[in-house]
């Protein structure tokens, strides 16, 4: 096992969010709790699904990509609602 | 997964919108800012909306802008365009976790106009290249989300709604520039299934560095700039890996299987921090501070995962059309979407002038990709992303080839040198490779490439 050189916390803090009101992504933690895989833990680049104790997920969309790993990857049918940030809202690249 | 953004606006006869404009151009990156040049430079009232605060916000990318095709909508582009450094050395590298094999390229011809291959800040470039639609008449909104399609009772797409108030747009003609993820191809129909399996993670971390200390550990002087690409260092996730100069910092990052990544039990970011303590990457970005860590889906299936290009009223261009071409020894996407773009901008000013917008009418847009690098290198090279990420290629090839070479170079005395027929048959062995299989791969290898 090898440690990360920074916390994911320090990681997240290079990007800049222009956090908006609505979450554009909603999880369904009890249709999650039916799901096995959970790929979206490990997949999701900004780390933003959570595994609970009573398996389900917790997810927070404040630092959120935008890039659709969650989506496509999910094969539970409506454990994710999934949409973009409204304008100007989400994540702004200042690198790219 | 369920999407509000999963089904288009019926719009009843004569109903209209709030504006109208002769064609919406929905995304400004580079598709889009391209095809609304190409489209207010012809005198037509075009909109270009892009869901991020200023046009770049939301976009990445994996190293090198080839800029030639810019000739034909900027000339001499190179004079104003926000380049980092001019790629003048160019590495493919095939990799084991202590082992390098790499190709190292570098030439003078690349540091003077028109240049080969450039880096640049995506919320730069993209940006710079809006503002040239922009001054060409275009009309840039930005801060605004196309939610869907708005079409009518034929299916015919006739605008698009956004999250503005008010926010019904009409349009004789919708180009989709909307990215990797395009609702719009899938709400008109276009989109085929199976994305995920021809899609890929980007992940990337920008670390600064003095430009001295850049110069130095690559090589380089003033703004000439190295682009590496590499082969096997995503352990069991098929993908690759890139490193490339900025002006003051550099970037190095993964590309990596989704399917892959999501049946591994390990995160993207790790794979990144193995790729960075590589024995040959580590002392290149040793001492960088991370400035910014970015991720983004890659369309990477090529030519047989392209959806549908034109349909009645709409077109798809760039990455919303899986036109990025990730071939192994070229790995380009910008260019494409700029190509896209700028013919999509083409076919439909020639469709507004036949008045037929229908996909009919829009079929010159194929030919025009046709006829030029767009679709011409991609039907050639379409058999090359399935091959780059087979298994062999993946998991066998970089230690096979770095096993030989190591051993090519080892002298062994007193024991005689072993040939490098005996070498290659030796590698192949302890890789599980048969040589029936590696002569099948060269061929269908050569027939892509060749």
């Amino acid at each position: 096992m090898h440690y990360p050189e920074s916390s994911f916390e320090d990681r997240m803090s290079t990007v800049d969010f222009r956090v908006g009101e609505r979450a554009h992504i909603e999880v369904d933690s009890d249709i999650c709790r039916s799901c096995t895989t959970k790929a979206c833990v490990t997949a999701c680049p900004a780390n933003l699904f959570v595994p609970t104790g009573d398996g389900g997920i917790l997810f927070n969309y404040e630092q959120c990509f935008e890039c659709g790993t969650c989506y496509l990857l999910c094969d539970k049918e409506g454990a994710i609602t999934w949409t973009y940030p409204d304008g100007g809202d989400g994540v702004a690249f200042r690198k790219g | 997964m369920a999407s509000p953004m999963s089904a288009p606006i019926r719009v009843s006869h004569g109903e209209r919108g709030a504006a109208g404009f002769d064609v919406v151009v929905v995304g400004a990156g580079p598709a889009g800012s391209a095809a609304a040049l190409e489209l207010a430079r012809a005198g037509h009232h075009v909109a270009l909306i892009e869901r991020g605060a200023f046009p770049g916000a939301k976009n990445v990318y994996g190293g090198v802008v080839y800029g030639r095709i810019l000739d034909e909508l900027i000339p001499e582009w190179w004079e104003q365009a926000p380049v980092q450094r001019w790629v003048t050395r160019r590495q493919t590298m095939m990799m084991t976790p202590t082992q390098s094999m790499t190709v190292d390229f570098r030439t003078d011809a690349w540091r003077e106009p028109p240049y080969n291959g450039a880096t640049a800040h995506r919320a730069q470039f993209d940006a710079w290249l809006a503002g040239k639609a922009e001054e060409a008449g275009a009309e840039l909104i930005t801060s605004t989300v196309v939610t869907a399609l708005r079409v009518d009772e034929r299916g015919h797409t006739v605008g698009v709604r956004t999250d503005r108030a008010d926010g019904d747009l009409d349009a004789r003609v919708v180009i989709a520039c909307d990215g990797v993820n395009s609702f719009l191809a899938k709400q008109a129909g276009l989109y085929p299934e199976g994305q995920l399996e021809h899609t890929t993670l980007g992940v990337k971390e920008t670390l600064s560095l003095p430009r001295e200390t850049i110069n130095e550990r690559f090589g380089v002087r003033g703004t000439d700039g190295v682009d590496i690409e590499m082969l096997g260092c995503t352990g069991a996730i098929p993908g690759g890996g890139f490193l490339y100069t900025n002006l003051d910092s550099v970037s190095v990052g993964v590309v990596l299987d989704l399917t892959a990544l999501g049946k591994a039990k390990k995160r993207p970011e790790e794979i990144v921090a193995d790729l960075k303590r590589h024995p040959s990457i580590a002392p290149l970005v040793r001492g960088g501070e991370l400035v910014e860590y970015a991720a983004h889906l890659i369309p990477e299936g090529g030519y047989q995962t392209m959806p549908k290009l034109a349909g009645d009223g709409i077109l798809v261009t760039g990455d919303a059309a899986a036109m990025c071409l990730a071939a192994g020894i070229w790995l380009e996407g910008v260019n494409f979407a700029i190509g896209s773009g700028m013919y999509a901008g083409r076919a439909a000013a020639h469709a507004l002038s036949t008045n037929d917008t229908s996909a009919r009418g829009l079929s010159e847009y194929r030919k025009l990709l046709r006829n030029s690098f767009v679709l011409a290198d991609h039907r050639k090279l379409a058999g090359a992303p399935k091959l780059l990420m087979s298994e062999r290629m993946q998991q066998r090839y970089p230690g096979m080839v770095c096993d030989m070479v190591e051993n090519l170079f080892q002298v062994t005395n007193p024991t005689p040198k072993p040939g490098i027929g005996r070498l290659l048959r030796r590698s192949a062995k302890a890789h599980g490779v048969r040589l029936r299989e590696l002569a099948r791969d060269a061929v269908s290898g050569f027939r892509s490439y060749g």
